[in-house]
């Protein structure tokens, strides 16, 4: 009875995702600025310009790698496309206080937060990162990408070009 | 359990008509396992580890429905049969997971399974790391309520997961958080950022217990604070536990508590961070008995770096709950471009110290030797270190780029690891190691790179010493293939290598992830939480996908 009822609900979900639209919205949720504010997601905003949303770690190192190349490209980026990046922390107790520190220290040029119990990684269904979300205009999720490899940045830049 | 998804599915099924939106992920890991004489690992070693099965798999889905102010969702996991490294308890399958949640006027609500953190989450967190089958979520009811504008409340109660069940005891909290600056027109525009916070947490189990009156209800209480002035910033949180007497310290009726003190200084290109935290009989459970990451309340952080090479992650530290007092200082910095060190594009430097240390421990008496059961186990002064020394770690990276193509990664570890304090190894002392990593990556033309590692650890205690090699080629976005070999070369008692093929394909949110080879023994960690995992020889397929 209880397998019958799962596969119903695999089924109808399936279903309904298949007739769902590309686009999703992004969630509410709190979260913590460097600055020690509380944040929520509804305030993300770029003036209708696309919205990079990253999460890492500082114990991640593909994360740290990503982060790194956009750095190096940024200012182009945000010339041609008036793109903004925000970098979302999931480091717990153990490392919160080195986010700041380590986010500095490598000079990157992002908008920073703490996603400290992966409030946020939950309610986006991020397995592991990095992970990398594309938000349009009206900040919908038109794009998303797993894992990092050399050279990805080119793929999202092709993505975010297409938002123009 | 039966009935309330029958609920859900009704709900979601009513709702689906409208619009909403649905999203959800998936992973399943499966594993050949094959024998290997040089492992020892096969069916006639039963000690080996060496499934009759000989196919494991692990799997999971969540499915999440959100509509407006309201949110639903449900996980499906399966063990046919779990991982080798996995808990026991991880056997079957079924709904482990399930929630409603909605909020209107600043009330959020959630009813069903959920996760929670109060503060640092030294009183309290719910947190799940599936990857090593840690999940401690709660089944219960929980508000969340913001009644002004800067201010924050939180309240929960619920029992906890335990594998396919739920604990015996039963967990209720409230946390409240203040935020100066936004509560108080005055301070609105004012640099300092100010956030004060405390919580309550309490835990109700029957006593059962012939020989001892146990406390019924275990309460604590936590407060906090947050200072930010621009570079600068203050965390700081101390937590009291009420008389616990469990399993883990040994039935005492001592008070517990904890402090973690953090402060950071930072600007564009560099970082300094501090920290400084003692622990005092603060493990947590919500079933007295209970060990191992089995009904932990609390999280209690190790103030070490997480190391990601290899060889880096042989010597890991996990907390020490029944009492560990350290420090930990990290330094980032990033030497400018155009000089003569940091060259045409800088160069970084990470260096990181750590140790950690036993608590004071004095007898309560000449005639009652610590931690004895039914007494008050031990005094101890909270400024006083410990004698014994649990850890010590001293690492420095330097990360440079050559030119376009080319860039170095250069990193030296030197740790001092008490394997009886932390981990049951064979060999019991300190163990002293030195390891050296050089890693480098060339981009070969446009979305093709290639990426080594070549690592030595050096050590004259336990296992002796290692060197590790790794090539990974990548081909930007989708195709990645590694090769890589773990050699214990320095073991008197077996030379043992483990050679690893791996390749990988991922598109979107998919992630496709096939190897063959095979897994040395040991303890892995990934945040907090570690596992202990046998040797083992297998094929191994992993899929992730998310929507």
């Amino acid at each position: 009875m209880k397998n019958a009822l799962l596969a119903l609900a695999i089924f109808t979900s399936s279903l309904t995702a298949l007739a769902q639209e590309k686009t999703s919205s992004f969630p509410s949720v709190n979260l913590k600025s460097i600055d020690g504010k509380m944040v929520n997601t509804d305030t993300f905003e770029n003036d209708g310009n696309p919205i990079v949303v990253s999460f890492w770690a500082t114990w991640c190192k593909p994360c740290a790698k990503e982060l790194d190349a956009i750095t190096e490209v940024y200012d182009d980026w945000q010339d041609e496309t008036g793109v903004k990046v925000i970098a979302i922390s999931i480091d717990d107790a153990r490392n919160a206080a080195k986010v700041a520190p380590y986010a500095n220290g490598k000079d990157w040029p992002f908008e920073i937060y703490l996603d400290s119990n992966s409030d946020l990684k939950r309610a986006l269904n991020v397995n592991a990162i990095p992970h990398t979300f594309l938000l349009n205009s009206k900040k919908e999720i038109v794009w998303q990408h797993t894992s990092y490899f050399d050279g990805d940045e080119e793929e999202l830049f092709e993505e975010i070009q297409k938002l123009k | 359990m039966k009935n309330l998804l029958r609920i859900l599915l009704l709900c979601t099924g009513t709702i689906l008509a409208q619009s909403g939106q649905l999203s959800g992920n998936f992973q399943s890991d499966f594993q050949l396992y094959l024998e290997d004489e040089a492992l020892d690992f096969n069916l006639e070693n039963p000690s080996s580890g060496f499934p009759s099965e000989r196919f494991l798999s692990n799997g999971f889905a969540n499915i999440m429905y959100t509509k407006a102010n309201f949110s639903a969702g449900i996980r499906y996991e399966a063990y046919q049969n779990a991982l080798l490294g996995y808990p026991a308890g991880y056997k079957g399958e079924g709904i482990t997971y399930r929630y409603a949640q909605f909020s209107k006027n600043g009330l959020d609500v959630t009813v069903g399974n959920f996760y929670e953190q109060f503060g640092s989450g030294m009183i309290l967190r719910a947190y799940e790391e599936r990857n090593l089958g840690y999940d401690n979520a709660f089944d219960g009811i929980r508000l969340k309520y913001s009644p002004l504008k800067g201010i924050y409340l939180k309240s929960l109660v619920g029992r906890q997961r335990l594998f396919f069940d739920k604990g015996e005891g039963i967990v209720r909290g409230i946390d409240g958080e203040v935020s100066l600056n936004e509560a108080f027109v005055g301070l609105n525009e004012i640099k300092t950022q100010i956030l004060l916070g405390a919580s309550f947490v309490s835990k109700y189990q029957k006593d059962l217990n012939p020989a001892y009156n146990l406390p019924e209800n275990v309460g604590s209480w936590a407060s906090r604070m947050s200072i930010n002035h621009g570079r600068w910033n203050f965390n700081s949180e101390y937590v009291h536990k009420y008389n616990d007497p469990s399993a883990v310290n040994n039935y005492i009726y001592k008070t517990g508590n904890a402090l973690l003190v953090t402060g950071s200084y930072s600007k564009r290109g560099f970082g300094l961070s501090l920290g400084a935290k003692r622990i005092d009989n603060m493990d947590y459970r919500s079933e007295r008995d209970q060990n191992l990451q089995n009904l932990i309340i609390n999280y209690l952080p190790a103030l070490t770096k997480q190391h990601a090479y290899s060889l880096a992650t042989i010597y890991p530290y996990g907390t020490i709950t029944t009492g560990e007092m350290g420090l930990q200082a990290e330094l980032n910095y990033k030497v400018k471009k155009g000089t003569r060190l940091g060259g045409k594009y800088g160069m970084g430097v990470l260096a990181n110290f750590s140790n950690v240390f036993a608590i004071d421990k004095q007898q309560l008496d000449a005639f009652t030797p610590l931690d004895s059961t039914g007494t008050l186990g031990y005094s101890s002064n909270f400024f006083k270190v410990g004698e014994e020394k649990y850890f010590q770690e001293f690492s420095i990276e330097l990360s440079k780029k050559v030119n376009k193509k080319l860039k170095f990664v250069g990193t030296y570890i030197n740790t001092e690891y008490n394997s009886a304090a932390i981990v049951g190894y064979s060999y019991h002392g300190m163990i002293y190691s030195n390891i050296v990593v050089l890693e480098t990556q060339y981009k070969i033309k446009s979305k093709h790179s290639i990426r080594t590692e070549i690592q030595h650890l050096s050590t004259k205690q336990h296992e002796g010493n290692w060197v590790m090699g790794l090539a990974e080629y990548t081909i930007s976005p989708h195709y990645f293939f590694a090769v890589q070999n773990l050699y214990n070369y320095g073991n008197t008692d077996k030379k043992l290598s483990y050679p690893t093929l791996s390749a990988g394909y991922n598109k979107g949110t998919s992630r496709f992830a096939l190897s063959y080879g095979k897994q040395r023994a040991g303890i892995f960690c990934v945040g907090g939480v570690c596992r202990n995992v046998p040797a083992s020889n297998g094929i191994s397929l992993s899929i992730t996908s998310s929507f």
